[in-house]
């Protein structure tokens, strides 16, 4: 189809406006990162610094008394232990019961009892996890969060993989089947290898899904032994010695992992999205 | 396998699955359903509780604050969702165009959507910062504006500015859903509506919306059901205020619960909040079950 060239111009013109809509606000905040506190207190504001000041991401990753790096390295080390264990307990028992639900159809309340759990507001959840958190000494423990991390990351697991189990072909487990494997054999050589792709994503958007938990994390952890990174940058965005730089510096580096997988995931998280199954 | 025997590995595979979720899930949710027929209070070991029957939900019906933040949540909800819709449709069409850089435009949606919510919410809230927030001194050095304003310290502004950020973050997706839907379209189609003479508006609405509308209602659905949960970016941004103007469902319950430890109607609140969520997603399976079968 060819288009006119006011129709090319008002396109080329539409785009920009959506880019820069996008970078801008992610911009601003590395912008806010390298600036003094003069730079960013002056009216009018100084758009950019008049000398790059990266300093605060030097006390970030620094453990001296008085920096920030103790809050902001141990919500790092949280952040991921949680993710990373919680993701392992959603794909162990997530992969063998979205196999099930794939192979042996005939389930199908449970499994929308499975996506129901998922989009289940936590609110119904809350006060009685509280209370047992505290009976079991659990409050404030990564271990808490791990386990109710498994609330949300393990009926994800379950949905996303079944459509990535639907869409191996039946034909070469009955081959292997035939050559007398059995099932244990099928799943994890024959199967979860042919499906390594759809394994992979979703490990990755439980991953995501764990770095960006707030509610939870809020109300079950009280100091450095768990708070995760979200739980963190809302504490240094509400101090009262507020340096919007250093704010600014501990939402990037924060951001920096999810928004790489995310472009990483490109792909999938379309044939994700198709399915349904992805969370906004 | 016979089929009793593929029953029995079928549940074998399920175990561990339905062992975790009846403990983590099952198990907390009939004691919420419990404690929202006690007056239960948070503190202390263990619950003091006695029964109070109806009680809870009987101050629920009447309770103004309550509907006032179910209030707030659907207007969130509503608007947030709609103008998403709206964003994201628009720009999908503007992404399927062709012009030179189409692909790293399509993956730049990706950032918004990837970047955490706790970060969204503090960005904005700098961008919106009173004293020294760039939208202020952005406007005022485009004389769009006379004096700094208070964007989310008034309370007729702070939701719709919490608005703009949600929607910022969250357009995105919608966009990425309608793009996919958009390749599922054959070309020749609107080429044949071309030599029948047909306007893009016409076209729009006879071949692409018609194209694009389920996968469209199932994101619609998606998101209403996220949204209605709001809660971190209302945290980090207002903390329900100025004056209750955004405080929302969620915002209520941990309010209740948690602030002033009222454990028992802190439960009635969280169910009845369920319930209205439950509408919803008994909606989007509907709809999942219509797609599939």
């Amino acid at each position: 189809m060819r288009r006119s060239t006011l129709a090319t111009v008002l396109v080329y013109a539409a785009v920009a406006i959506l880019v820069v809509s996008i970078v801008a606000p992610v911009f601003w905040l590395f912008v806010m990162s390298i600036s003094s506190a003069n730079d960013l207190t002056a009216i009018p504001l100084h758009w950019l610094p008049e000398t790059p000041d990266f300093s605060r991401y030097a006390r970030l990753f620094s453990l001296t008394e008085g920096s920030s790096g103790k809050e902001f390295l141990s919500a790092l080390r949280n952040s991921l232990a949680v993710a990373l264990l919680a993701t392992a307990i959603a794909l162990a028992a997530g992969i063998p019961a979205a196999y099930s639900f794939s192979r042996f159809p005939g389930r199908m309340p449970l499994l929308y009892a499975v996506l129901v759990t998922y989009m289940m507001p936590p609110v119904a959840l809350i006060l009685p996890l509280y209370k047992v958190f505290s009976a079991l000494g659990l409050l404030n423990s990564i271990a808490a969060l791990v386990i109710v991390y498994c609330t949300i990351l393990l009926p994800f697991v379950t949905w996303l993989m079944k459509s990535g189990f639907d869409s191996v072909p039946i034909e070469i487990e009955q081959a292997a089947e035939i050559d007398g494997a059995n099932l244990f054999q099928i799943l994890t050589k024959i199967t979860l290898p042919v499906a390594a792709a759809a394994t992979g994503a979703a490990a990755l958007f439980a991953l995501l899904l764990a770095w960006d938990e707030f509610f939870y994390a809020l109300l079950y952890t009280s100091d450095t032994r768990s708070k995760t990174l979200p739980v963190a940058i809302a504490d240094f965005a509400a101090g009262r010695a507020t340096d919007y730089g250093l704010i600014s510096a501990v939402g990037l580096l924060a951001a920096l992992p999810p928004v790489l997988i995310g472009f990483f995931l490109q792909k999938s998280l379309l044939a994700g999205l198709s399915a349904g199954s992805v969370k906004g | 396998m016979a089929p009793s025997q593929k029953d029995r590995v079928a549940w074998l595979l399920l175990m561990p699955m339905i062992v975790i979720m009846a403990v983590v899930t099952g198990f907390p949710l009939i004691n919420t359903v419990w404690l929202a027929f006690t007056d239960a209070s948070l503190t202390g070991q263990g619950y003091d509780w006695n029964w109070s029957g109806l009680e809870n939900f009987a101050y629920i019906i009447d309770d103004a604050d309550f509907r006032a933040a179910i209030g707030h949540t659907a207007y969130f909800t509503v608007v947030s969702v709609s103008i998403e819709v709206v964003i994201g449709v628009l720009v999908a069409l503007l992404l399927d165009q062709e012009f030179v850089g189409r692909t790293a435009v399509r993956a730049l949606l990706i950032l918004p959507w990837a970047l955490p919510t706790i970060v969204n919410a503090v960005m904005w809230r700098l961008i919106y910062n009173p004293e020294f927030g760039s939208l202020n001194a952005l406007l005022t050095q485009l004389g769009l504006l006379d004096s700094y304003r208070s964007w989310l310290g008034d309370p007729s502004s702070a939701m719709n500015a919490i608005i703009v950020a949600d929607i910022w973050k969250n357009y995105p997706l919608i966009t990425l859903i309608v793009l996919a839907g958009l390749q599922t379209i054959p070309r020749d189609l609107h080429e044949a509506a071309i030599m029948d003479g047909a306007g893009a508006w016409t076209r729009f609405w006879n071949i692409t919306f018609p194209g694009i509308l389920g996968a469209l209602s199932v994101a619609l659905v998606l998101r209403a059901i996220e949204a209605f949960k709001v809660f971190d970016i209302i945290y980090v941004m207002t903390r329900g205020g100025p004056a209750d103007a955004t405080k929302t469902a969620s915002f209520f319950v941990y309010q209740e619960s948690f602030t002033y430890l009222r454990a028992g109607s802190g439960a009635a609140y969280a169910l009845t909040v369920t319930a209205m969520s439950g509408a919803m997603i008994a909606l989007y399976i509907a709809m999942l079950r219509r797609r599939t079968t």
